[in-house]
């Protein structure tokens, strides 16, 4: 275990790096001369290469990069192009209410899709309540499919615009989180439900259900006891993803609603060649991916003895 | 794959797809102009005869719109795939031909790759290549090249590493044929399934990078950008949000549903089977008989595979069901035990009392179930002692450090070394052989009145298939069970047994002491079927005694004796009548119209 | 026909065939008796290149490694499971002309099988186990060799269709003069197809001899523990485990010495003064054996 665990963290230095390295050479794949086209080209070249000389941009490359890197560790990521202010600071708060949209919508996700998928399994087992599977597979199918983004305009329409419930957009309170969080989670929540339904029945298929079944073991028994766990593996390596997901999602649902948080900043940056601000904020969300699929690898090791065993 | 779009799932999302294909292609033709009129006298207007949708900031008709960005949609999207499939497949295929470090390194940067958001990397390349469509197809393409890559490398992988592959080799196939006749065929199909799923993910991508204001830009548009348009207006115009919304929902749900039905096409489908109903109301059976099954039959609609058995067991008394595959045997012991799927008819009492009455308690601590393969009758995530301990536990309420004592106790009667150790060990820490004496604890926890073994020892080697006996054996003798022994080995079953029943085809064909089955078996099949075994007296100057034909799958049996027309002594009889179990002797019944005395 | 010399077979530290040293008499049955994890299987796969291996292969006192593509196809094998060694998407015709001269070929062949010249057309999922394994023969016939490896191939069959495949497979060594490896871990198949005996145990050779010698009288503990065991109609009795109830080994961890030792019914488990058993490997010095038997108290 404990060699599984050195190695899935060693799998996870190694990606930091590249992504490290990746986003501080995003400013230098750029074809052209990003700051002159930040600054516009009727800015005054003295003012172009005065800041480029601040960015550091006029050095070799390699003690760029130290700079760059021992920026990170003392907490600067440099100063944001269009508004001159230190980039962490433009960050700062951005980056909690970000996190708060994903931490409320992974608890939604794991909270309701695996108790549903259970329940379907448990009704629609050997061909039973053929309505209910219906029901399931073509409402889940449909709305694991919509994207988030459309679900989220399609929630503002209805709640928003024409019932008037809940605020349209912004974070103005605690009801301004329910579309959001709706928007990043509903389509998570049924692919979810569908594959724990899946795994659920294959597991119920198994010969050791039948041995359990034929120990005559109250059915809370099988189902939380035999059942369960074995089906943990595969829910929480796609719930693990869907996290990872829930990131880029994010980015997606906070320009629906204009919610303060890194996915709208990411993109205002882009559109207006904001490079230091882009790349810090690509950097962030690329390492939040990065150490979420290693916690969630770890966590199933721990888990599931022969994962540890067969990863090794 | 052609008959899954057949299925009204698969024929529908066909028809809907190719009904946006032409809309891409006609669309343009049709509503182009309209699409591009400006008319600045109806700006921003809400949904009207005219304008079903409204019209845009430049009064131009939403509808006309929406169904032009046809085109630019799907064409992005498959331009995506494209790129998706041409990166990912040649590197899923490169771990297979590369050496063992080339491989691991590809398979490295795959397991990196697929679990980076799509998103993030879209972001990356908009900045490095500047906004736009360009930069969103490669985007996209890139992204989901590695899922293509995991799956061709796995389809690779395994069929790579099949036996008729190997076999071709061995026959010197040339590389090339090997490639185009044994692994394209086999693994063309759920490439094609994921490139229309892949196709359907990177148009609901893209449309979402052109929502952003990183994909498409203007002048072109797509239904991402007609979204990001309208949206500021959603109080004034919510019409116009309706528009793209539902087309990407419709086309994404058209790409989806096909992949999904040409999935479920590919796959071999599981047989429907009717819930399991309750074996009818028991006649009572005279006291003292163990078991009596009567008339037993177990059927999958509209097939029966069990057609009618009947058997008695008296306690302590070691019982052998002997048939090959297709006979019903296991399904006979599944009904007896009240675990067979499909539905059971047929009257199975133990103890007098039907089955079907007792008690979830009564079952669980009388009857013992030992099934044939250890390795996947043990719950893999469970440690041993848990699942030794809860019959306890559960039927006799008895506290966990007493069943965990009568747990240890069980597992030192089936001579597991190291009892304690093994009790906080899973399944998959343990030998085959072990796994098995464990189960077969695990049914004497509840101290049975009847055992039932289906194949217990088929999966193990022969050395330690004679432990198990002697283990059953012994248990029976001690503890006064009784054992229903399964099995395909006529000389397994004749060590243990004291009396044998053979099924043949659903049917019990005869029922005999064991050590009668060498030389005074009377059913024409029992006969062949010890003739056709060798051991190791056989006489090697002379061919096996053979039995033409195969025994038949379950519904393909009519009228008559089922072994009619493989046995050598059918008369015309046989194919009509049924013949039914007979008494031939003290201790032996036979169906069979010319028993073979 | 076929000697071996020390063949050997690594996966990473796991040695599945150690130092085997088996002969092939021409036109002879060799039957190769071993149980799970004994390495059989991996033997087989490496005598037809699918597998890496170190030691030396003779083919008529050829080395087989120098040997062209064209010679080496002369050693063919059967697979063991019907079902997995048929490509699904050819017809069976497809498969067997992929490995014979002509179409004319396929049709003898498939009749030589005992298949009807109408099978050619049909796909794998549309026969039965018996007939795939006949197909499987077929195909291996096809390239006309002069080694046949059976590796297990009724194992996966109904018992009333073993005895059909074992009489081909018998009618077609006789009549074509093919020499055969017969791989089983069913001791009275090998006793009734084979003409000498090698019995294998965890990558190793432990006894080797003409059938009847081997059965009726044999040198090594395992094998008659093996005699023992194998259930008969015609003395149905359990018997007395002949080996002890220890772990069965794991290949990735053999014992040392004698690999059999610690379950032997004569070894130090039973017999303390015995230690030889766990100190010296036993399979140095057994060609000057009887039977070649690896054991330091061969009988």
């Amino acid at each position: 275990m404990a060699r599984f665990a050195a190695r899935r963290l060693a799998r996870l230095v190694v990606s930091l790096v590249v992504l490290l390295v990746l986003s501080f050479s995003m400013i230098h794949l750029i074809p052209g001369e990003p700051v002159r086209a930040a600054l516009g080209p009727r800015a005054p070249q003295s003012l172009v290469d005065a800041r480029r000389h601040e960015l550091y941009l006029d050095r070799p490359v390699p003690e760029q990069f130290t700079h760059y890197v021992s920026g990170l560790v003392t907490g600067d990521m440099g100063t944001s192009l269009v508004s001159n202010l230190p980039v962490s600071q433009v960050i700062g708060e951005r980056l909690v209410n970000t996190a708060a949209l994903v931490a409320l919508a992974f608890a939604a996700i794991m909270g309701l899709a695996v108790p549903l998928g259970m329940a379907a399994a448990i009704l629609t087992r050997d061909g039973g309540h053929r309505g209910v599977e219906v029901a399931f597979t073509t409402g889940t199918g449909f709305l694991a499919i919509v994207p988030e983004f459309v679900l989220g305009v399609a929630l503002v329409w209805l709640f928003a615009v024409r019932l008037g419930w809940l605020p349209v957009a912004g974070k103005t309170g605690p009801s301004s989180y329910v579309l959001p969080v709706a928007a990043l989670s509903i389509g998570s929540i049924a692919a979810l439900a569908r594959i724990v339904r899946v795994e659920m029945l294959k597991v119920l298929a198994e010969d050791y259900m039948r041995a359990a079944r034929a120990k005559r073991l109250p059915a809370r028994l099988e189902y939380l006891r035999h059942a369960l766990p074995n089906m943990l593996t595969a829910t929480l390596t796609i719930g693990g993803l869907l996290l990872g997901g829930l990131v880029g999602g994010t980015v997606l649902v906070e320009n629906v609603f204009a919610w303060p948080g890194l996915g709208t900043t990411v993109v205002d940056s882009v559109v207006q060649q904001d490079f230091a601000l882009a790349q810090a904020v690509i950097l962030l969300l690329g390492a939040a991916v990065l150490v979420i699929n290693a916690v969630v690898d770890l966590v199933l090791g721990m888990l599931d003895p022969r994962s540890t065993i067969m990863a090794a | 794959m052609r008959a899954a779009l057949r299925t009204p799932a698969g024929a529908l999302s066909l028809a809907a797809l190719l009904g946006f294909v032409v809309l891409a292609l006609v669309a343009p033709l049709l509503w182009g102009s309209r699409a591009a009129q400006v008319d600045v006298s109806h700006l921003l207007e809400p949904g009207s005869a005219a304008h079903p949708l409204g019209t845009d900031a430049l009064g131009r008709d939403n509808l006309a719109r929406v169904l032009v960005a046809t085109r630019d949609s799907l064409l992005l999207a498959v331009l995506a795939t494209v790129v998706a499939a041409g990166i990912g497949i040649p590197f899923g295929a490169l771990p297979s031909v590369l050496g063992r470090r080339g491989a691991r390194a590809a398979n490295a940067l795959i397991d990196f790759s697929v679990a980076f958001p799509a998103l993030l990397l879209a972001i990356f390349l908009a900045v490095v290549l500047g906004v736009g469509a360009r930069a969103a197809v490669l985007a996209i393409g890139i992204a989901s090249a590695p899922s293509f890559a995991r799956l061709t490398q796995t389809l690779a992988a395994s069929v790579g590493g099949s036996d008729y592959v190997a076999a071709a080799r061995v026959v010197d196939v040339g590389r090339w044929r090997l490639l185009t006749r044994h692994v394209l065929p086999n693994i063309a199909e759920p490439l094609i399934l994921n490139t229309t799923i892949a196709a359907g993910y990177a148009l609901l991508a893209i449309s979402g990078l052109s929502f952003l204001g990183l994909g498409t830009q203007p002048p072109d548009y797509d239904w991402g950008r007609l979204l990001d348009e309208a949206l500021p207006r959603i109080y004034v115009t919510p019409e116009a949000v309706l528009g793209p919304v539902v087309a990407i929902v419709a086309a994404g749900l058209a790409f989806n549903t096909l992949g999904e039905a040409l999935a479920r096409g590919t796959a071999r489908r599981p047989v429907r089977r009717p819930r399991a109903g309750a074996a009818p109301a028991a006649a009572i059976s005279p006291s003292g008989t163990l078991l009596e099954v009567s008339g037993l039959t177990v059927s999958f609609d509209p097939v029966e595979v069990v057609r009618g058995v009947s058997l008695t067991v008296e306690p302590g008394e070691i019982v052998g069901i002997v048939g090959e595959s297709g006979s019903g045997k296991s399904l006979t012991a599944l009904a007896i035990a009240q675990l067979a799927p499909g539905s059971v008819g047929g009257a199975v009492t133990l103890w007098g009392r039907g089955v079907a009455e007792l008690s979830r308690r009564e079952l669980g601590t009388s009857v013992a179930m030992v099934f044939q393969d250890p390795g996947t009758s043990l719950n893999p995530a469970l440690r041993i002692g848990r699942q030794l301990a809860e019959v306890l536990e559960v039927h006799a309420g008895a506290p966990r450090a007493e069943a965990t004592a009568v747990a240890l106790d069980r597992l030192r009667s089936v001579r597991i070394a190291r009892p304690e150790a093994r009790m906080a060990q899973h399944p998959h820490e343990l030998s085959g052989g072990m796994r098995q004496r464990v189960m077969i604890a695990m049914g004497l926890m509840g101290e049975p009145d009847l055992i039932i073994a289906d194949e217990p020892t088929s999966a193990l080697d022969v050395t330690v298939q004679q432990q198990i006996l002697r283990l059953l054996d012994g248990l029976s003798a001690d503890s006064g069970a009784a054992v229903i022994f399964i099995s395909h080995d006529m000389a397994v079953v004749a060590a243990l047994c004291g009396r044998v029943l053979v099924m043949y085809a659903g049917r019990v064909v005869e029922e005999l002491d064991a050590g009668a089955l060498l030389a005074g078996a009377a059913h024409p099949y029992t006969r062949a079927l010890v003739a056709s075994v060798p051991d190791m007296a056989a006489d090697r100057s002379q061919p096996l005694a053979t039995i033409p034909g195969r025994p038949p799958e379950p519904g393909e049996v009519g009228d008559g004796c089922a072994f009619a027309p493989r046995c050598a002594f059918a008369g015309a009889r046989c194919f009509v009548e049924t013949p039914l179990l007979r008494e031939l002797g003290a201790r032996q019944r036979v169906a069979c119209w010319f028993p073979q005395a | 026909m076929i000697e071996t010399r020390e063949l050997t077979v690594r996966f990473g530290p796991v040695v599945a065939v150690d130092r085997v040293s088996l002969v092939l008499p021409a036109g002879q049955v060799l039957g190769l008796v071993g149980e799970s994890g004994s390495g059989k299987s991996t033997l087989a796969r490496a005598l037809v290149g699918l597998v890496p291996f170190a030691g030396r292969v003779l083919v008529r006192g050829e080395e087989w490694r120098s040997l062209p593509a064209a010679r080496r196809r002369k050693v063919q094998m059967v697979f063991q499971d019907p079902f997995a060694s048929l490509n699904p998407r050819m017809t069976v015709g497809a498969m067997v002309a992929e490995a014979a001269r002509s179409w004319a070929d396929v049709e003898r062949l498939l009749e030589l099988v005992g298949l009807d010249a109408g099978h050619a057309l049909r796909l794998p999922r549309e026969l039965s186990g018996g007939q795939r394994q006949r197909v499987a023969i077929a195909r291996a016939l096809a390239v006309r060799p002069e080694v046949l490896i059976a590796d297990e191939i009724t194992s996966a069959l109904d018992v009333s269709v073993q005895a059909a495949i074992l009489n081909l497979l018998r009618e077609i060594q006789a009549s074509l003069g093919l020499t055969v490896l017969f791989i089983s871990h069913d001791l009275s198949l090998v006793r009734y197809v084979s003409d000498t005996a090698a019995v294998m145990y965890l990558g190793r050779i432990v006894e080797q001899g003409a059938v009847d010698a081997v059965v009726e009288h044999p040198r090594h503990p395992y094998t008659r523990a093996l005699l023992d065991a194998v259930p008969s109609l015609a003395a149905p009795v359990i018997v007395e485990p002949a080996v002890l109830d220890a772990e069965p080994p794991d290949p990735g961890a053999p014992p040392p010495g004698c690999h059999f030792h610690p379950r032997c019914p004569v070894g130090p488990r039973v017999h303390p003064d015995r230690t030889v058993c766990e100190e010296a490997d036993p399979w140095v010095g057994a060609p000057a054996r009887p039977h070649c038997a690896a054991c330091h108290f061969a009988a």
